[in-house]
């Protein structure tokens, strides 16, 4: 008994560990799809390229990959700026945001996944770093310091964003956008320029996200496509648009993945997420239904 | 009340999240009758009607039609029943012609109902009835884009009469048209209350109100604060409060 | 013209159609002409929901690959004819469409999407798991030795694949004239003015749900006889989720001609692809992306949409 109390508690400290890193992973989401409404189905492919482009710098250069990713930081936030207006022009000027904007997003996804299959091929890209050897032991507790270290980078970035949002003029602003689009209007403010502000920042998460992702695990372009359903579980269960709520079900969903494959296999992952965000959609889906 | 309520509606209550759109509604309205609905903005008018058609779920109360209850019932059904309603901002079919968007009520509600069936000429006929009864006859090839604002508000309107209510809705039909195309409405809204459907106008021109409701319904911040004969009603001290107070 | 008439014609050109095919130099043809022809029934299914209703589903590799399991299933219990497959294929898939949609199709588009999405990992992980179907090692098909009328196995499961063909165009024509054509178009317009309307939304959803699902398991049904080594990875394939999407958008959204189009311009491109570049999928992938993106901001209507568009002009 006293083995299967170490892994319960093992597994737990390492879901916890990876739900830190889900709620990096998810907070772009939660600006794109919770305050501005667009759903970027394409957002982990922008966290893999994120991810290869790290995993370049720090091969070539030997940068430390979240280093690289900070540099990165004003790159994807342009990227991101450029997604918009291409999204804006297209689809929400027009009016039928919603079938054709999903399709757009989902071509996006494809085309980078695959453009980096070819550029890449589909063997598994790790990063070096000091740190990724390493694990700190606390008794029966293995803390790894390559899941620890983007563990609390995510927290912090975060809490970055979360004070960015409430504190500063423009993610006031952005906050207002996605309440009330009106109201913005009418204080003669531009709501698309302020959403391409917020779109950038959640592609620029991405940036990030990606490095964090290469520390964690090898990654091929097509594992991006695994954190769709992870990505959308974690904003169904914490609620759009929320950050506490997406951290305390990022941290929910880390751990009962970890349970999951530490007592029936690792294959059974996937299904995990996708299995709890369809049992959520189907019997809890508050406000979502006629939103 | 001696005439039978063909609707009645029970402390019927709306809250979204902490907010309260409806707040123990209750009023009866009587076969024929033509009610007019006043209110503020944000009283809480569209949200009853979104209540009384199943567009929304409320949380307590009741509403009744024709004696039977209707909580719970998708709106198609209740429509079904005989309550009809047009938007506030017109939503057509964009993609179907002008007639085609006729066609849907005839098809699925009139149709659907127990008895006569319109086969594919009858249906026909009446659509470009409809449209002749609201105007549109010239445009029923044309597509809903193509209208001004006036014919897409006829177009909401035939759409509701389509499906042969016994109660028909209009949410905030007027908003918006000129002195003469505000008559137009009134009118064929006179003509269709004397072949004996009941009408709910839910309006924000005066004049309209006052001179087609037979009755008037004040609801201000989710709560009915008067209910009787309009003269009364305009005199009634919380009225006119709530109208020039804020 | 009549659907009756749609029918006929339907029909003779499919026979024609396949009596022509005969007369091609080599085998290679079939080969090909099935995954092509396959293409055009998972598009004109998709295109039930998708176009018809305006419901996104991004999950169809999902009931395409539950086809080809039940009958991989099914051969390891009993040798059971072809057409049985497909219709057994048909209903499972059905049934699950049925279940999915009454699972997800209260949910406002985007979410229904996502949820279809989840889906399909979800089967795809069951599936893989699932050892008697081999789970992630693949199983073995063997074709019968005796074929059915013809001379080559592949041009049986094509002449298989061009009635499946007619049978869902077929079926997308006469929905798109009926009532029932009428109720999809007003909920893909405005879900909300449609059930006002008296229209019973969930239930034809339900509906468009399971008819697009059902014709997709029956595509998915032959698959293993097609390819006689079936795993995971290739059932599930990348591929059939972007292309059932992609062609119906780029062939036309509004009609049964669209996904037949856009079928057979984006699935020759990708088996030319193949062959002349015989470098792995993603090639083929990526221009499929590439032309979806392209399609979506500049032809939304598709290529039926472009050529109606040009017509109105020179008038």
């Amino acid at each position: 008994m006293g083995v299967s109390v170490d892994l319960l508690l093992s597994a737990i400290v390492a879901g916890i560990l990876l739900g830190g890193f889900y709620a990096a992973v998810t907070v772009g989401v939660s600006i794109s799809f919770g305050m501005l409404d667009i759903v970027n189905i394409a957002h982990p492919a922008f966290i893999i390229l994120g991810s290869y482009i790290v995993y370049i710098l720090n091969q070539t250069y030997g940068v430390d990959p979240i280093l690289a990713a900070i540099v990165l930081l004003p790159v994807f936030y342009a990227l991101g700026a450029a997604v918009y207006q291409i999204y804006y022009l297209v689809f929400e000027r027009r009016g039928d945001e919603a079938l054709r904007g999903l399709a757009f997003f989902f071509g996006l996804l494809f085309i980078i996944e695959v453009a980096l299959i070819l550029a890449f091929g589909v063997d598994y890209r790790f990063v070096s770093a000091d740190y990724i050897g390493t694990t700190l032991h606390y008794g029966p507790i293995d803390l790894p310091l390559r899941m620890l270290i983007p563990f609390g980078m995510s927290i912090a970035m975060l809490a970055t964003l979360q004070l960015y949002l409430s504190r500063t003029f423009i993610g006031r602003a952005i906050m207002a956008v996605s309440q009330d689009r009106q109201a913005l209007q009418l204080m003669s403010a531009n709501p698309a320029r302020i959403k391409r502000i917020a779109f950038g920042i959640s592609i620029a998460t991405a940036a990030l996200a990606g490095a964090f992702l290469i520390i964690i695990q090898p990654v091929e372009p097509s594992v991006g496509r695994d954190y769709i359903g992870r990505i959308f579980a974690i904003c169904v269960l914490g609620g759009l648009g929320s950050f506490p709520g997406m951290l305390v079900a990022a941290i929910l969903l880390g751990i009962v993945e970890s349970i999951t494959a530490t007592f029936y296999g690792p294959s059974w992952a996937p299904a995990v997420a996708f299995g709890i965000l369809l049992l959520t959609l189907a019997f809890r889906p508050s406000g979502i239904m006629g939103r | 009340m001696s005439a039978t309520a063909l609707l009645e509606v029970e402390d019927l209550s709306k809250q979204f999240g902490g907010f309260t759109a409806l707040d123990s509604v209750s009023f009866r309205v009587a076969e024929r009758e033509r009610l007019g609905l006043i209110g503020p903005n944000g009283s809480g008018k569209s949200t009853l009607v979104n209540c009384l058609c199943g567009a929304l779920r409320h949380q307590s109360g009741s509403v009744r039609f024709a004696g039977a209850r209707v909580d719970g019932l998708p709106a198609h059904q209740r429509t079904r029943l005989g309550m009809a309603r047009s938007f506030q901002l017109p939503k057509p079919f964009g993609s179907l012609s002008v007639a085609e968007n006729i066609r849907i009520p005839l098809l699925y509600t009139v149709n659907a109902r127990k008895g006569a069936h319109l086969d594919a000429a009858a249906l026909e006929r009446r659509c470009h009835e409809l449209l002749e009864l609201v105007g549109l006859a010239g445009k029923a090839m044309g597509r809903p884009r193509d209208l001004t604002q006036v014919e897409m508000r006829k177009l909401e309107l035939a759409r509701a009469m389509a499906a042969e209510p016994k109660l028909l809705i209009a949410d905030e039909a007027m908003a918006g048209l000129s002195h003469n195309e505000v008559d137009d409405i009134l009118a064929l809204l006179h003509r269709l209350n004397e072949g004996g459907v009941t009408i709910i106008l839910i309006e924000h021109i005066m004049r309209a109100v006052m001179s087609f409701s037979s009755r008037l319904v004040v609801l201000v911040a989710g709560r009915k604060i008067a209910d009787g004969l309009p003269a009364e009603v305009v005199r009634n001290p919380d009225v006119v409060r709530a109208y020039l107070g804020e | 013209m009549r659907t009756r008439t749609f029918w006929l014609v339907a029909v003779l050109v499919g026979a024609a159609f396949f009596g022509l095919s005969l007369l091609a130099p080599n085998q290679y043809y079939f080969q090909a002409g099935y995954k092509v022809l396959q293409y055009v029934v998972l598009a004109t299914a998709w295109n039930i929901l998708g176009g018809y209703c305006g419901y996104v589903n991004f999950g169809s590799a999902a009931f395409f690959a539950l086809g080809a399991y039940s009958t991989v299933a099914l051969y390891k219990i009993l040798p059971v004819p072809l057409p049985v497959l497909i219709l057994i294929g048909g209903i499972v898939s059905g049934v699950v469409g049925l279940g999915m949609g009454y699972l997800t199709l209260r949910l406002r588009g985007a979410f229904f999407s996502i949820a279809t999405l989840a889906l399909a990992v979800v089967v795809q992980t069951l599936i893989t798991n699932w050892d008697y179907v081999g789970g992630s090692r693949g199983a073995y098909i063997i074709r019968p030795m005796r074929v059915p009328i013809l001379g080559h196995y592949i041009e049986y499961l094509y002449l298989i694949m061009v009635v499946l063909c007619v049978l869902a165009i077929g079926i997308a024509r006469t929905i798109e004239r009926s009532r029932l054509g009428y109720g999809f178009a007003a909920i893909r317009d405005d879900e909300q003015a449609a059930e006002a309307a008296g229209v019973p939304t969930l239930r034809l959803k339900l509906v468009a749900t399971t008819l697009s699902g059902a014709l997709m398991g029956m595509a998915g049904a032959p698959l293993p006889y097609y390819v006689t080594y079936l795993d995971p990875a290739s059932g599930f394939n990348l591929a059939y989720a972007v292309n059932s999407i992609a062609m119906p958008l780029i062939g036309g959204m509004s009609s049964w001609l669209g996904p037949l189009i856009g079928a057979l311009f984006l699935g020759s491109i990708q088996e030319y692809t193949t062959v002349a570049f015989s470098s792995s999928s993603g090639l083929n992938v990526l221009i499929v992306g590439v032309l979806l993106v392209s399609f979506v901001i500049v032809a939304p209507n598709g290529i039926v949409g472009l050529v109606e568009s040009l017509r109105w002009r020179r008038r």
